[in-house]
């Protein structure tokens, strides 16, 4: 198919337009984050770096955002074994039962946090009769994680085909073997997009979270909501974003690399 | 399938009790829950759990220049662990995990908690610096029932009338300006409320000033016919609400924007709004108010610790830097004192008896109804909820 | 960094792994691994025993326990749960208008969403796929991903900012709704943008440019390549976006706080009964309500057979 120069271009300028839009937003956080108002305003006031200054100090944030960093790599690394291993089950084998079992991993995400959080928080305290904490929160989000892993493992597995396995097979290679040398290294990218969409819903979660977090757990998004709400504190918040944004860019832009280059490759 | 677990609790809980010899009453069953005042005080546990409003207890984490938990912890070796909550029904449920062992709680939960078997009597004699308390803060119907005390007083204020003076002709005196269709037709679309059932409370004031027939002598003691007038009222007024509030930070930019021009507000958020047209004022027909009260958890394991902190955030330097960094009156003349900003107990009226006694103190709506009467039953909070669901719509 | 080295292709570094070893090795595999590779379910077994216990433990039984919870109620002395069967929740539901105009606003206002950004997605990951350069497309993905981590609570404040009385919205000339559902339409959309983007971005780019050209070879119009060979592949990609953006709509009860004005929705009701009184049987009855929305949904999607595919 080609497209007529308009239809690029059209296409391009809309390309751009949405991205202004998305960091529109954006600019009005980094500008408030210098802004001597403590209230978020437009346009802003002055250029103070005293909530930078404050931020730094905080003690709160850098626990918060510990705390968050632990939650979502346990949280990923439980998502991507559970995930990779239901993809295989559900790629390579058929069973009854089995469309159960693909909508029973979509459910989580599926269904709005605000119904999977009030669930799990029954379901922790009222029937296990487990205090909510740090692992909570952490059970949680592997829950609704799984199936970020599961649907870019699935993919990738499709297109593999099973030729290269059956190879392998052939050739005398044990099951794990195969698994090990074949099929893990051919989903390495799967595995890293899932995982990091894993980690960005989980780094960020703040509904199920609410509901399944223990006095003592607080993630970012967390203090976040606590913080917003007090006097003087919601600039430092901003400072915070900002900062999270200017960090992101770097895992993002690695991923990204890493998946093309075997893309690439391919 | 419950129980197993229970016990084990109640085991552990035992074990610690009997550990500091406090308890020697605690075979009694499988509920941890204790409700009796302690008479002695025993060695402090080394830790103790708060929950607690945004603002209540600092430890420096957040602005290392507002921290009056290390003082706390030095002096007592208490560790504190605190968590912090959006509003009083969220942290009705966090209270009723155990998890904590001194909860801050507003009037409209306090009473929920008593009557949950949340709440430990307090023995204020273990709580030297109750002494200072302004008088017409104790022993009140949100603190206290059948003459026992369950919590101490932390600091007070009033839920007042904000407007922008720019979209007013004259100075307010009465609620009329957020009841009235006349006046609300003026700011449709501007007018801000407080976004909680306990804010039907305030409609119910406003009608116990304008509409005497309807017999109301407690706006937290309202029958049926009393409540669904209240509804009514603030159904009219929905019409006219822009948002309802329930963080400060969103009320203080919606009135420097213009947003809001018109509605309830705290005095901290006045305080914090930059735009000079906004006023506030206590109108003519009183005002609701709230009076936090420091409870201790009938399921708390650290209640030494927990008495520790109790007396702490009532000593006038604690209480002072806690009410002044939340933006409340304090509860005592001395630590009226010790505030950094000398004027501060004058701008929250802090002491001020006349100015107390136009405040009806945030309490828990119970079927039984606060004004004494007997003849009917009164809504309890429960109906508050769902009516408010349906105000909002 | 360079560009080729770090990563090693995949395929390469099997055949190098796999060199050095002896070719023919069936003979001597561990027994375990000649257990498994005869017994086919013990394989299955195995490899679902882990993720599904732990969906059913953990999600399953939880959700199950909800469902019962809905058919209890609250005492309203003591305001224990009070475990008699009853369906007075779900009569309330039904009998209070006001359930019903909440479900059908939360539903009216996550179509929005979902549609909104739908059609937003779809030039923009076209474009990113099938226009750009490859270098090009590497910094659109990052520029699509970067804002997920500005926090979820900010980019919602910020958006009251832009929405305020003389705020951006209004300062560049624009005009702004105010606060109310369309502030939260927007704002939504806003949030879940990228998590539509990327399934559709990765829809688009598993169809082979080869399939276009040879249809465009074949003197297939434009509309009719996209009808015909676009489409179907793309349809998955789209079905998983808009499940992402309506699902995480129907549940939100922050951001009707922050910019809905004086609106509430399902989420809020869930949340306010879940706290308030404490009534979780209330609070589970509502919940009912996006469940069935969405088991219906996703029925009726894998009746299309799209969710297969996801």
């Amino acid at each position: 198919m080609t497209l007529s120069s308009t239809a690029r271009r059209t296409l391009a300028v809309l390309t751009a337009a949405v991205l202004v839009l998305i960091y529109l937003p954006l600019l009005v956080v980094v500008l408030n984050s210098v802004n001597p108002n403590q209230s978020m305003t437009w346009p802003i006031e002055g250029v103070t770096f005293e909530w930078w200054r404050r931020a730094a100090d905080s003690a709160g944030v850098r626990e918060a955002l510990a705390t968050s960093l632990q939650v979502a790599a346990i949280a990923t690394g439980i998502a991507l074994v559970l995930g990779t291993l239901l993809a295989l089950a559900l790629q390579r084998y058929s069973f009854f039962g089995k469309h159960s079992v693909n909508l029973l991993v979509i459910l989580p995400i599926a269904l709005p946090g605000v119904v999977t959080g009030i669930a799990l928080n029954n379901g922790f305290r009222g029937i296990l009769g487990i205090d909510l904490s740090l692992w909570t929160i952490v059970i949680a989000h592997a829950t609704f994680c799984i199936v970020t892993v599961f649907n870019n493992v699935q993919a990738r597995l499709r297109r593999m085909g099973t030729s290269l396995e059956e190879a392998s097979a052939d050739l005398g290679a044990g099951v794990f073997t195969t698994f090990r040398l074949v099929t893990l290294p051919q989903l390495r990218s799967a595995l890293l997009a899932g995982g990091m969409l894993a980690f960005a819903l989980s780094f960020d979660e703040i509904i199920v979270t609410t509901f399944t977090a223990g006095g003592g757990a607080n993630t970012l998004p967390i203090w976040i909501l606590n913080n917003m709400f007090r006097p003087n504190q919601a600039p430092v918040v901003n400072v915070v974003a900002v900062v999270l944004i200017l960090f992101s860019i770097v895992p993002v832009w690695l991923a990204q690399r890493l998946s093309s280059d075997v893309e690439a490759a391919r | 399938m419950k129980t197993p677990f229970r016990r084990g609790r109640v085991a552990v809980a035992c074990l610690s009790l009997l550990s500091v010899s406090v308890l020697a009453a605690c075979g009694s069953g499988d509920d941890d829950k204790k409700t009796e005042a302690v008479e002695e005080l025993g060695d402090t546990e080394g830790q103790v759990s708060i929950l607690a409003w945004p603002g209540y207890v600092e430890d420096g984490s957040n602005d290392p220049n507002v921290d009056w938990v290390s003082a706390f912890e030095e002096k007592t070796g208490c560790e504190v662990t605190s968590k912090v909550y959006g509003t009083s029904d969220e942290a009705l449920n966090l209270a009723k995990s155990g998890e904590y062992d001194v909860i801050a709680a507003s009037g409209d939960l306090s009473l929920r908690l008593i009557a949950s078997d949340e709440a430990q009597e307090i023995n204020t004699d273990l709580v030297p610096n109750y002494a200072n308390v302004y008088d017409f803060l104790k022993d009140t119907e949100w603190n206290s029932v059948d003459g026992k005390n369950y919590g101490v007083p932390h600091g007070y204020g009033a839920n007042l009338l904000m407007y922008n003076t720019k979209n007013f002709d004259s100075p307010h005196t009465s609620w009329g300006a957020v009841f009235e269709t006349s006046e609300l037709e003026k700011n449709k679309g501007k007018v801000t409320a407080y976004d909680s059932p306990i804010y039907i409370a305030d409609a119910a004031l406003y009608l116990m000033k304008t509409q005497p027939d309807l017999g109301i002598e407690n706006p937290y003691a309202l029958d049926q016919d009393q409540l669904d007038a209240a509804v009514e009222l603030l159904k009219t007024q929905r019409e006219y609400v822009g948002e309802y509030w329930s963080d400060y930070l969103k009320e203080i930019q919606a009135f420097e924007t213009g947003d809001s021009v018109v509605g309830t507000t705290w005095q901290v958020i006045k305080n914090n709004v930059k735009n000079k047209d906004v006023e506030v004022t206590l109108p003519t027909e009183g005002a609701t108010a709230w009076n936090d009260t420091w409870m201790l958890s009938s399921q708390s394991e650290n209640p030494n610790c927990a008495y520790a902190w109790m007396d702490y955030i009532l000593s006038p330097e604690a209480n002072a830097q806690a009410t002044e960094y939340f933006g409340e009156a304090p509860n005592s003349p001395q630590a009226c004192e010790q505030t950094t900003d000398p004027k501060h107990c004058d701008t929250f009226h802090a002491g001020d008896e006349a100015y107390a006694e136009q405040l009806w103190f945030w309490r828990t709506p119970v079927k039984e109804c606060l004004d004494g009467r007997t003849d009917v039953e009164c809504t309890d909070y429960a109906q508050w909820t769902q009516a408010w669901t349906e105000i909002k719509g | 960094m360079s560009t080729t080295s770090s990563v090693p292709d995949a395929h390469e570094g099997a055949r190098n792994d796999q060199a050095p070893a002896p070719a023919p090795r069936g003979p001597v595999a561990r027994p375990g691994s000649r257990l498994l590779h005869r017994w086919v379910w013990l394989r299955l077994s195995l490899l679902l025993s882990a993720p599904l216990a732990w969906m059913v433990l953990i999600y399953v039984v939880a959700l199950a326990a909800l469902l019962i919870t809905s058919l209890w109620s609250v005492d309203s002395l003591s305001s224990e749960i009070d475990r008699t069967w009853t369906l007075d929740n779900f009569r309330t539901l039904i009998e209070n208008e006001v359930y019903r105009n909440v479900t059908v606003r939360t539903v009216g206002v996550a179509l929005a969403v979902t549609v909104i950004d739908v059609a937003i997605a779809l030039p923009i990951a076209f474009y990113m796929a099938k226009v750009a350069s490859p270098r090009a497309r590497r910094m659109l993905v990052v520029a699509v991903l970067t804002p997920l981590w500005a926090s979820y609570l900010v980019k919602v404040f910020s958006w009251r900012v832009v929405l305020s009385e003389g705020g951006l919205a209004e300062w560049s000339g624009l005009g702004s709704p105010g606060y109310g559902l369309t502030a939260v339409v927007i704002t939504q959309a806003y949030i879940w943008l990228p998590y539509v983007i990327l399934p559709i971005f990765a829809a688009l780019e598993r169809v082979p440019d080869s399939l276009l050209e040879a249809a465009g070879d074949l003197g297939a119009p434009t509309s009719m390549v996209v009808r015909s060979i676009v489409m179907p592949l793309l349809v998955p990609g789209i079905v998983a976006g808009a499940i992402f953006s309506f699902s995480l709509t129907l549940g939100d009860y922050i951001t009707v706080n922050i910019v809905g004005g004086a609106n509430q929705m399902l989420g809020n009701l869930v949340f306010v009964n879940a706290g308030a009184a404490n009534n979780l049987p209330l609070a589970a009855a509502i919940a009912m309500i996006p469940i069935v929305v969405m088991l219906v949904l996703l029925t009726a999607i894998r009746r299309t057979g799209a969710l297969e595919n996801i």
